[in-house]
């Protein structure tokens, strides 16, 4: 592994930062194992012993609402032998969970509670009273808004902190309800790429390659929508959500980028999400009912396509959704994209949002196979000898920093690269 | 007799344990209640008794669909839908509304069109390594029949190359079919996919 400072310059990185296990190791211990992680949401689960599993990094863990109302986030590992105690993706466990190998039982927040033969356990160090008897539990567990992190460490910024400015993903999206909450959608679409995690991160705020990549979508839904509206009638506005991946390269490059401390960022909006029809109407009034005119124009105008989280979380929070990485190698990242319902809402408006998630993030869709294919194709390429670096260079030196946030003056900067990077230095000190 | 030949001769039977009420982990979690999902489905439809001719024409009529799949004439593929035809994808057999769950395909004809110009244009470049698909249907069961209407239910198994990959791909189709003189429309085409819920880079960018 090469020194730090020789595998991240400012407008450059070595190509091993992608591809080398040892550099994925240390990702894993000095970044996922200590940052706040995102978990899931809180009505997730509904009833006590409701779980989800979640992966942090390379470690498995339990996300559990216990008897009293409280979730907690712990290994899934019983203490016995090793072996883990949940064996599904999510579920309900009762009101214990019970390991399938010896019958080992724990209460909800991971203390034992039966020892099967326990008398044979008398004199030795693993009676019932001492602590490694039960199940190990995240050192750390907060919730922003309904929306669960754990870290695997005691010390750090706490989760207001470690969002910074970044934690308007959450409020934006809970704001847009008249309800000020969300509601988890429980079915989630998984999405394997062949490649490292960081192909996404870039991806979601590299305003350049939509028009490229996607042209192929943006093209043919454009066609189809405009031969509607030659016949006079209305194309539905997710046909829209298609066709403006297809903008020029100046429309992107006046789609702006923020880049905040810590990896994290904002792709300002572009898409024009307020159409003038009775259901948005219907939506806005309910809106300024519920939160007073001012406020709710201030939900409704605020310009966001998506936010990230880095290293691992994409927010698009005016359309409800949310996209988590949990890595698996150099050169594997299993995605895991979740929808939200706005409380409150119609089922027009609900519906507006999720055909967005099925049309850009479903296992078939249209616009993310796309991105795949490029980054299986980036990864093999890194993997080669053809070259030693990646370049970021677009706009170097053409951003505007003010307190620690870089905004980009062409949307189409590699200024969102330069951030995520100058973040992950400091992780891997 | 060594010490182990007398060990050996302490043999012990276990019979029929009247006491495993009360023994490992029955003792701990004595629910032995059968799980939700297991008794709360209905059996699957039966056959209804029709004119082998028309179990033959609705049987032909899901070969021809397959067959233009795997020589990729999405065209006529897609004038086998009616009008307001539907083509879904739930992610799960759970699901009952195509408009208000998460889909893995959720398309009327117009969205299918937008699907063929794109995977047809030069620039689609997940399409541009070689991919081709075989399918097999079969299992064909015609569930009820009225003079407009036919629900037919079948199983599916299909092969996918892609670049240098083989994917296979299993599931149930149900059509709702419209009677047009001899022939049929799909009204509704669910497809639940038994693999639907595994990670995949992105199953097929044209219909299953």
């Amino acid at each position: 592994m090469l020194p730090l400072e020789k595998l991240v310059e400012p407008d450059r990185v070595h190509k091993s930062v992608y591809t080398d296990q040892a550099i994925f190791d240390r990702e894993m211990a000095n970044i996922w194992e200590k940052a706040w992680v995102y978990c899931g949401h809180e009505s997730q689960l509904k009833k006590t012993g409701d779980y989800a599993t979640v992966q942090i990094g390379r470690q498995p863990l339990i996300m559990v609402r216990g008897g009293d109302g409280r979730i907690r986030v712990l290994y899934n590992r019983c203490p016995h032998r090793g072996v883990q105690l949940c064996g599904n993706r999510q579920g309900n466990t009762g009101s214990t969970f019970v390991c399938s190998y010896h019958a080992w039982t724990f209460h909800l927040d991971g203390r034992v509670k039966g020892i099967p033969l326990s008398h044979g356990y008398a004199g030795t160090r693993m009676t019932h009273d001492n602590p490694d008897c039960s199940m190990k539990a995240a050192a750390r567990v907060d919730s922003y808004r309904g929306f669960v992190f754990a870290s695997l460490t005691a010390e750090g910024p706490s989760l207001v902190e470690f969002l910074g400015d970044a934690k308007i993903a959450f409020d934006d999206m809970c704001d847009r309800s008249p309800e000020g909450e969300v509601e988890i959608v429980p079915v989630c679409h998984r999405v394997v790429q062949h490649s490292n995690w960081k192909f996404f991160m870039e991806n979601q705020l590299d305003a350049l390659h939509p028009s490229v990549t996607h042209q192929s979508t943006g093209i043919a839904a454009g066609r189809v929508e405009r031969k509607l509206q030659q016949a006079g009638q209305k194309p539905p506005l997710y046909y829209h959500y298609l066709s403006t991946f297809a903008s020029s390269f100046d429309q992107w490059d006046s789609v702006q980028t923020v880049n905040f401390p810590r990896g994290h960022g904002i792709l300002k909006g572009y898409m024009g999400l307020r159409p003038e029809d009775p259901d948005t109407q219907e939506y806005v009034a309910a809106m300024h009912r519920a939160h007073g005119e001012k406020k709710a124009e201030e939900y409704l105008g605020r310009s966001i396509h998506h936010v990230l989280i880095y290293p691992y979380l994409s927010v698009q929070s005016p359309l409800q959704q949310l996209r988590v990485l949990r890595p698996i190698a150099p050169n594997q990242t299993l995605s895991e994209i979740w929808h939200f319902r706005l409380k409150g809402v119609s089922q027009a408006i609900y519906r507006r949002a999720l055909w967005y998630f099925n049309l850009v993030n479903s296992p078939a869709t249209m616009i993310n196979a796309d991105d795949l294919e490029n980054w299986t194709k980036g990864q093999w390429g890194l993997e080669s000898d053809g070259g030693e670096w990646v370049s970021f260079h677009r706009n170097y030196g053409g951003d505007t920093c003010e307190n620690g946030t870089t905004y980009s003056n062409n949307g189409t900067s590699e200024a969102v690269m330069r951030s995520q990077f100058a973040a992950w230095r400091e992780y891997m000190k | 007799m060594s010490d182990l030949e007398q060990r050996l001769l302490e043999d012990v039977v276990i019979f029929e344990n009247k006491e495993a009420n009360r023994t490992g982990a029955q003792s701990i979690a004595p629910d032995h209640s059968p799980r939700q999902t297991h008794k709360s489905k209905p059996l699957p439809a039966r056959s209804v008794v029709v004119a082998a001719d028309l179990q033959q024409r609705v049987e032909q009529f899901l070969f021809h669909q397959s067959e233009l799949l795997d020589e990729k004439q999405w065209a006529a593929y897609i004038e086998l839908f009616a009008a307001d035809g539907v083509y879904w994808m739930p992610v799960t057999s759970e699901q009952t509304e195509w408009l208000d769950s998460p889909s893995i395909f959720a398309e009327d004809r117009r969205m299918m069109e937008i699907r063929m110009g794109r995977v047809t244009h030069p620039n689609a470049w997940s399409q541009a390594p070689q991919w081709g698909t075989s399918h097999l249907v079969g299992n064909v069961v015609i569930e009820s029949v009225t003079d407009t209407e036919i629900s037919v239910r079948s199983r599916f198994q299909m092969m996918e190359l892609r670049r240098d990959t083989t994917r296979h791909f299993a599931g149930t189709y149900r059509h709702k079919l419209q009677r047009v003189g001899h022939d049929f429309k799909i009204e509704v085409q669910r497809v639940d996919l038994l693999n639907g819920q595994a990670p995949f880079d992105y199953v097929l960018q044209i219909w299953v």
